[in-house]
C-alpha cells in the first residue's frame, strides 16, 4: 500500500467532505466496522478511485455519500448538505437529483425497455411525459443507443447495458457520478469503452466521479486520485496523472 | 410520482406475472360478485315485497274499529284513550265523515258474514266478505280465473279457491300438487249460487210484515233500537275464482266468497256485531264493525291514522307491519352482506399473499429503484397502485359475475316459476349504487390488503437489496 497519506490541498468547494465517518453493522456477536474513521475530501468536478480489496470497506463508502445508507457516525457532507441530518424523503430527493449511479451489475430493471429504464428517473422526478421522452432519447443518443431503445435489457450485451445504465445516471443531470465496479462484469475492451464515457462526463459536464474499482492499472488510467481504503479505514491518498487527461479540467489538481 | 405513471407502472407490473395477478385478481372478483349476488337478492326481495305489499292495497290502508268492540280491549291505545262507553259508534255518518278527511281516497265498511250458499241443491256455510270496486287492483286477482264484478251492484261472486274446491267436491290432498285454478274456473264460472242470508230489518218498518225471527231483544222499551231478522234468499253469479286468499293479511276470518260491496250493502245482512249494538243503536243507518280507510299514499298513513284517532275509534294500519319488515330485511342484507364479503375478505389475503410474493421477487428492482431516487411513498404508492388496479379490475369483472349470476337465477327460477304455472317474478335487482358501491368496496378492500405490503416494500433497504445477485 502506498504510504501518501497527507491530503493534498484543494480547489474551490469540496463536492465530497466525510469526517470521521464510521458505519458499524453488528452480525450476531460481532461487530463488523465496514466504514471506521474515514475522513476525506473531495473536490468538485474531481474523479477520484476507491481502491481496495473486498471486504475494505469501498462499497460501504460509497453506499453513504449515495445517500443509501446512514452513518453509526461521523459525518457526510455532499455540496453543503450534511445526509446524516437529511429525513428518509430528502434524502431519496438527494439521491435523485445529486447522484448518479452505476453497478457492477448494470441493475436495469428487466420488464422495462431502454428507453423506460432511462426515464425512470425523470417519473421520480415528476418530469412532464413529453420533456421526459425527449432527454430519454437525448441521453440515449449520448451513449449510442438510440436504435435499441425499444430493446429489453436481456436483448443487449453487456457493454450495451452499462451504456444504458449511464445514460440513466446522467438523465437528472445531477452533480455526482458514484460508480460501483462498472467495468467488472465487461471484457477489457467493452470496459475501456464505457471507461472513457465515464471520463467524458466527467469532463465535458463537470461531473464529480467517484469509482470504486479493485484495479490499479484501470484507477491509474484515468482517476486524478487514488484513495486506498484497507478494513474500513482509509489507508492511502495519491494523486494520480491520468493519461490522456486534459489538464484544463475544472477542479484538477495536478 | 404522479398518477398517471404510478397507473402505468402498477398495470406493466402486473402484467409481468400475469398468471399470478390474474388469478389474485379472479379471487376478488369471486368475492365481489359473491358480495353482489347476494346483496342483489336481498334487495331484490326486499323490492318484491314491498311491492307486493303496495299491490295488496293493504299498505295504503287503515281499519277503523270502535273502541267499544270488546275484543281490543286490552289495546295500548285503549288505555290512553276514553272509556268504551264514551266512545263513538262506526256508522254511516261516521264513515261519511272519514271518508272526506283529507288524502282519504274511500272509506268502506267490512261487511263480513257467515251464511249459507247452495250450489246445485247442496248447501255450503262459509264466510262471505264484501269487496270495493278498487280492490280490483290487488294482486290476488291478478291470476284469478274469470273476471271481477261487472259493476258494485251487480248479484255476482268471486270465489276464493279453496271453496270451489269444496263446490266441486275435491278435498286438496296433502302432499300432492294442488289443483290448477284453471281447471276449477271452467266448470264453475257463469254458475249460479243461491245465498240465504239473515236480513236485519229496523223493527218500525218491518214490524207489520214478516216477522217469524224477531229477535229477543233484551229490553222491550228500546223500541227504536229493535229490529227484525228476516230470512232471505239472493242468487249470485259466480264470475271469478281466485287463487289467493285476497285477505290472507287482514287476520284470521278469512272470507272465501266475495261479494261486490254496494251489493252487500243494501242486503243489510245481519253481521255478528249488530247484536253488540243493539243496547245503544237507536238509528236506522248501518253499525260497522271495522271500517277500511284508504288513503292517497302510504305517507299520509300516520296523519290520517292520528285524525280518526281522535275522533274516538281504534286504528290500525299494515306500516307497522311495514316497519318490522323493513328492519327484517335490513338485518338480511346485513347478513347476506357479511356473507358475500366473507369471500372478499378470502380474496384480500389473496392479494396480501400476490404482493408480498412481489416483493421478494422484485426486492432487487425496488432496491434499484430507491438507488436512483425512488422515495418511500414513491415505492409505497406503487404497490398500492397495483393492489387498487387488482381491486377495480376485479371489482369491475365481480360485478358483471354478480350480476349474470343474478340474471341466471333469475331465469332459472321464473323458468321453474313457469313450470308451477306462477307469474314470474324479478326478484333479483343489482341497483346501479350497488354497482358502484361494490367496485369502491372492491378497491378500498385491496388498498387495505395492500397496506402491510406496501409498507414493508417502502421499508425495504435498498444496500440489503441490492447486495446480492
Amino acid at each position: 500500500m502506498p504510504n501518501d497519506t497527507d491530503k493534498p490541498a484543494l480547489n474551490g468547494t469540496p463536492a465530497i467532505h466525510a469526517e470521521q465517518l464510521s458505519r458499524h453493522y453488528r452480525m450476531g456477536e460481532t461487530l463488523i466496522r465496514a466504514v471506521d474513521g474515514v475522513t476525506l475530501t473531495v473536490g468538485d468536478g474531481e474523479f477520484v478511485a476507491l481502491l481496495g480489496s473486498s471486504g475494505s470497506g469501498k462499497s460501504s463508502v460509497l453506499n453513504l455519500i449515495a445517500g443509501l445508507d446512514r452513518p453509526t457516525s461521523g459525518s457526510v457532507v455532499v455540496h453543503d448538505r450534511d445526509l446524516a441530518q437529511l429525513s428518509r424523503e430528502e434524502l431519496s430527493r438527494y439521491r435523485l437529483h445529486t447522484v448518479g449511479m452505476v453497478f457492477q451489475s448494470f441493475n436495469l430493471i428487466a420488464s422495462m425497455t431502454l428507453a423506460e429504464n432511462v426515464e425512470l428517473p425523470m417519473r421520480f422526478a415528476e418530469v412532464h411525459r413529453g420533456k421526459r421522452d425527449h432527454l430519454a432519447r437525448e441521453a440515449l443518443a449520448r451513449v449510442g443507443l438510440l436504435a435499441r431503445m425499444n430493446h429489453r435489457p436481456s436483448e443487449l450485451s453487456g457493454g450495451e447495458q452499462q451504456r444504458a445504465a449511464l445514460a440513466r445516471a446522467l438523465i437528472n443531470r445531477p452533480q455526482l457520478l458514484l460508480a460501483d465496479e462498472p467495468t467488472g462484469n465487461l471484457d477489457s475492451h467493452t470496459g475501456t469503452e464505457i471507461m472513457n464515457m465515464v471520463r467524458e462526463f466527467n469532463q465535458q459536464l463537470g461531473m464529480t466521479v467517484v469509482m470504486i474499482t479493485h484495479e490499479r492499472a484501470l484507477a491509474e488510467r484515468y482517476a486524478q486520485r487514488l484513495i486506498f481504503l484497507a478494513d474500513g479505514k482509509l489507508v492511502g491518498d495519491e494523486s494520480n496523472s491520468p493519461a490522456n487527461v486534459n489538464v484544463s479540467v475544472r477542479g484538477m489538481r495536478v | 410520482m404522479k398518477l398517471p405513471d404510478l397507473t402505468e407502472l402498477a398495470v406493466r407490473n402486473l402484467r409481468e406475472s400475469l398468471l399470478r395477478n390474474s388469478l389474485t385478481t379472479v379471487g376478488i372478483s369471486v368475492g365481489v360478485a359473491s358480495l353482489v349476488a347476494m346483496l342483489s337478492l336481498g334487495i331484490g326481495l326486499q323490492q318484491l315485497a314491498s311491492r307486493r305489499l303496495m299491490k295488496s292495497g293493504l299498505f295504503d290502508t287503515v281499519v277503523v274499529t270502535s273502541r267499544r268492540d270488546l275484543r281490543n280491549f286490552n289495546r295500548e291505545e285503549e288505555r290512553s284513550g276514553p272509556a268504551p262507553g264514551e266512545s263513538r259508534i262506526l256508522d254511516e255518518p261516521t264513515r261519511q265523515e272519514i271518508e272526506h278527511l283529507p288524502y282519504v281516497l274511500e272509506a268502506y265498511p267490512d261487511i263480513r258474514f257467515i251464511t249459507e250458499l247452495r250450489y246445485e241443491d247442496k248447501p255450503h256455510l262459509t264466510t262471505i266478505a264484501a269487496l270495493p270496486a278498487s280492490a280490483k287492483s290487488n294482486d290476488a286477482f291478478e291470476t284469478m280465473q274469470g273476471h271481477f264484478f261487472s259493476s258494485d251492484m251487480a248479484p255476482e261472486a268471486i270465489l276464493q279457491k279453496a271453496f270451489a274446491e269444496e263446490l266441486l267436491g275435491k278435498t286438496p290432498k296433502p302432499g300432492l300438487d294442488e289443483t290448477n285454478v284453471k281447471e276449477l274456473a271452467a266448470p264453475l264460472v257463469g254458475k249460479e249460487l243461491t245465498m240465504r242470508y239473515a236480513q236485519r230489518q229496523s223493527a218500525a218498518s218491518t214490524a207489520p210484515s214478516a216477522n217469524d225471527k224477531n229477535t229477543a231483544s233484551p229490553d222491550e222499551s228500546l223500541d227504536s233500537a229493535a229490529y227484525s231478522v228476516v230470512s232471505r234468499e239472493q242468487k249470485l253469479r259466480i264470475v271469478g275464482v281466485a287463487d289467493l286468499d285476497p285477505e290472507s293479511m287482514r287476520g284470521p276470518t278469512r272470507a272465501r266468497v266475495f261479494l261486490p260491496l254496494r251489493l252487500a250493502e243494501t242486503l243489510h245482512v245481519m253481521q255478528p256485531t249488530d247484536l253488540r249494538e243493539i243496547s245503544r243503536a237507536a238509528t236506522d243507518q248501518p253499525v260497522y264493525s271495522s271500517v277500511s280507510v284508504r288513503v292517497k299514499n302510504p305517507a299520509q298513513i300516520r296523519t290520517i291514522e292520528d285524525t280518526i284517532k281522535k275522533m274516538g275509534f281504534n286504528t290500525f294500519s299494515i306500516l307497522d307491519a311495514t316497519r318490522s319488515l323493513q328492519q327484517f330485511f335490513a338485518v338480511l342484507d346485513l347478513f347476506l352482506g357479511i356473507f358475500g364479503s366473507l369471500a372478499l375478505a378470502v380474496a384480500s389475503i389473496g392479494i396480501v399473499n400476490t404482493l408480498v410474493m412481489a416483493i421478494l421477487e422484485r426486492r432487487r428492482e425496488i432496491g434499484i429503484m430507491k438507488a436512483i431516487g425512488a422515495s418511500d411513498g414513491d415505492v409505497k404508492k406503487l404497490f398500492f397502485a397495483e393492489a387498487g388496479a387488482m381491486g377495480i379490475l376485479g371489482g369491475l369483472v365481480g360485478v358483471a359475475l354478480g350480476w349474470t349470476i343474478g340474471q341466471v337465477i333469475n331465469l332459472g327460477t321464473n323458468i321453474y316459476l313457469k313450470r308451477q304455472s306462477l307469474p314470474a317474478e324479478h326478484f333479483w335487482s343489482v341497483p346501479w349504487w350497488l354497482v358502484g358501491a361494490a367496485i369502491l368496496f372492491a378497491f378500498i378492500v385491496s388498498l387495505a390488503a395492500g397496506l402491510y405490503p406496501a409498507g414493508r416494500a417502502a421499508r425495504l433497504d435498498p444496500v440489503q437489496a441490492l447486495r446480492y445477485e
